[in-house]
């Protein structure tokens, strides 16, 4: 028996699926391997919150008003004599947040409006895709101003004016992606097994978009932080006082000249959850689909 | 050609169309009233009711839009509530300087772009390559309102060379366009690094080395033509993001440009205005990105044909 299974070592050659190979690709990839450690740092500095801040949210240590970096407050006060830190910590909730539910928003529209389009063709692909082209024609981020005009401010309107924007980039992908695999075989024998339409898109058709949904939620969480960001600094997303970076950074451009560093570190968090969601996109793109590579 | 054409402009018309329906539904959707908004609870029922009647708010919805339609072609997209101009006027003059802005940052991103991108290119995989796309990563990381703010503090504060608020004079444009620029840039160091690369390997460029073509020759008049299409492409977009981006960079530097006039609009709650934007800075890039697809079917004869012309 031994002697076979060392002619033929069945029991060492593993299945490795699709997404196993990814993995293992990603898992090269240095700089991939530290964002990822960053966005769950991130993530565990979000939930955790109240316990890892040093101060609440909105503690106001009065004595200590637009100070510099001390013991106390390690990255100073704000004009209330609230701690920056603390409220960066705090931030990072809203922003993640908005990454996560505002993406959702887009790829449940985006992948309805993008497999319908490219499952059905004809006339209702022309009417979805006049659709896009006239949604995708407003700057984003003057469609996401005028949507909080419309509904108001706070952070649950953030979700869906972010939403909104965000479901062309992925009806387009989406679109092309189905129209490319409705050709395939398997398609033709679930039709042929009884299959309805409805069943095919859902069974067959979404699930083997997957990656490439994957893969363009993690590059458009980056644009939606951005988004919230820009929003809140204009004072029409996250309002007062609830601490969002964009709102910090309105805030500091008052007191330029009294704490210089308030409008740097908010910047600093903002940059570098961008910067690490970035580039797991990119990692994550060459090693599930790098035919994307072009997005 | 002309079949491409037509149906090129029959489909931007069809977008523009879109385009009008979707501003004029949202703001209507939107909750207040706008006379008594405008009268700022200083006028009573009777006369809001008045100026309703006068303005055609009683008249159902779709007769609002196509008589807003039909104002809206002429350019005329009424009055503003607060200021006593016309939108279109206050459009015009924001126009002015936003598309100074807009012209700096071209100005701005597609050589610093293209420099970065093709030295890339050209030394890719050593340090310079290196060093040039962990600038342009960082680049598109930047939020343009924040990099304006720092820029404010390095010139404007500490270094007191350039003005940190106003374009009274041409100067004042400089920090706004990099700070607004910069990210462009950085994309447009990323596309002509992919696209030189790609050209960089075609059998014609080694033919071209092969007869003794000198380097620069190659890069300039063989590849950087062919990497330049996908450029061309991004340039609608990018159209796009600079007006978008405007509304950002100008809150920061105090610019009374036309995202300055949109956010004061939106503050206010003053409806002409808001929607007068809206629909202007994206009907600019609807035609923008007809004119440059029109350009790109006369520069690229492939497209003509594959787009149902001939």
């Amino acid at each position: 028996m031994s002697k076979k299974s060392q002619a033929l070592p069945v029991d060492t050659v593993k299945f490795s699926s699709f997404y196993h190979d990814a993995f293992l690709r990603l898992r090269k990839d240095k700089v991939a391997v530290c964002c990822l450690a960053f966005v769950i740092l991130l993530i565990i500095v979000a939930v955790f919150a109240p316990i890892i801040a040093p101060y609440p949210e909105s503690y106001q240590d009065t004595a200590n008003i637009l100070s510099g970096s001390s013991s106390e407050h390690l990255l100073g006060t704000d004009e209330y004599g609230r701690d920056i830190l603390s409220r960066i910590i705090y931030g990072s909730r809203v922003s993640l947040m908005v990454g996560v539910v505002a993406e959702s928003i887009a790829v449940v529209i985006g992948v309805t409006m993008g497999a319908l389009a490219g499952y059905y063709g004809g006339k209702v692909d022309m009417v979805i895709s006049r659709i896009i082209e006239v949604f995708a024609s407003f700057p984003q981020i003057l469609f996401a101003i005028v949507i909080m005009f419309v509904l108001g401010t706070g952070i649950i309107n953030v979700f869906f004016a972010i939403g909104f924007v965000g479901w062309t980039s992925v009806a387009r992908v989406i679109r092309s992606q189905v129209m490319q695999l409705k050709s395939n075989e398997y398609v033709e024998a679930a039709r042929a097994s009884g299959g309805g339409n409805l069943a095919i898109i859902m069974r067959h058709l979404i699930p083997n978009c997957l990656s490439t949904i994957i893969v363009i939620i993690t590059m458009e969480i980056p644009a939606d932080i951005m988004y919230e960001a820009s929003l809140s600094f204009l004072g029409l997303g996250v309002q007062p006082p609830q601490s969002s970076w964009g709102e910090m950074i309105n805030k500091a451009r008052t007191y330029l000249r009294a704490n210089p560093t308030y409008s740097i570190y908010p910047g600093i968090a903002l940059v570098l959850t961008v910067l690490a969601f970035n580039l797991l996109g990119d990692a994550l793109r060459d090693a599930l689909d790098p035919k994307l590579k072009n997005l | 050609m002309a079949k491409y054409i037509l149906n090129r402009l029959w489909q931007t018309v069809i977008v523009l169309i879109g385009v009008t329906l979707i501003t004029f539904v949202m703001i209507n959707i939107a909750p207040g009233d706008p006379v008594a908004v405008m009268m700022a609870k200083k006028a009573d029922e009777a006369t809001i009711t008045k100026i309703r009647e006068q303005m055609g708010l009683n008249e159902p919805l779709p007769v609002q839009y196509i008589t807003f339609l039909k104002n809206a072609v002429t350019g005329d997209f009424g009055n503003s509530y607060f200021q006593k101009y016309p939108v279109s006027t206050l459009i015009a003059r924001g126009f002015k300087v936003t598309g100074t802005l807009a012209v700096g940052v071209l100005l701005f991103s597609i050589p610093f772009g293209l420099i970065l991108g093709i030295l890339a290119a050209i030394f890719r995989g050593r340090i310079l390559d290196r060093v040039f796309m962990f600038i342009s990563t960082l680049g598109m990381a930047l939020p343009s309102f924040w990099f304006a703010i720092i820029l404010q503090l390095i010139f404007g504060l500490w270094l007191k060379v350039l003005p940190i608020s106003g374009v009274n004079t041409l100067s004042g444009y400089v920090l706004p366009s990099i700070a607004l620029g910069l990210i462009y840039g950085a994309s447009i160091a990323r596309l002509t690094r992919t696209n030189m690369l790609e050209v960089l390997n075609q059998d014609y460029i080694r033919t071209a080395h092969a007869k003794g073509v000198s380097e620069v020759a190659v890069v300039l008049r063989h590849s950087l033509r062919n990497a330049a299409i996908p450029i061309l492409t991004y340039l609608g977009t990018l159209i796009k993001n600079i007006l978008g981006g405007s509304v950002l960079v100008e809150t920061v530097f105090s610019i009374k440009g036309l995202g300055s006039l949109l956010v004061e609009g939106i503050m206010k709650r003053d409806i002409p205005v808001i929607q007068g934007c809206t629909i202007y800075i994206a009907t600019v890039f609807v035609i923008a990105n007809l004119l440059i697809d029109l350009l790109y079917g006369l520069i690229d004869p492939r497209i003509r044909v594959s787009k149902g012309g001939a």
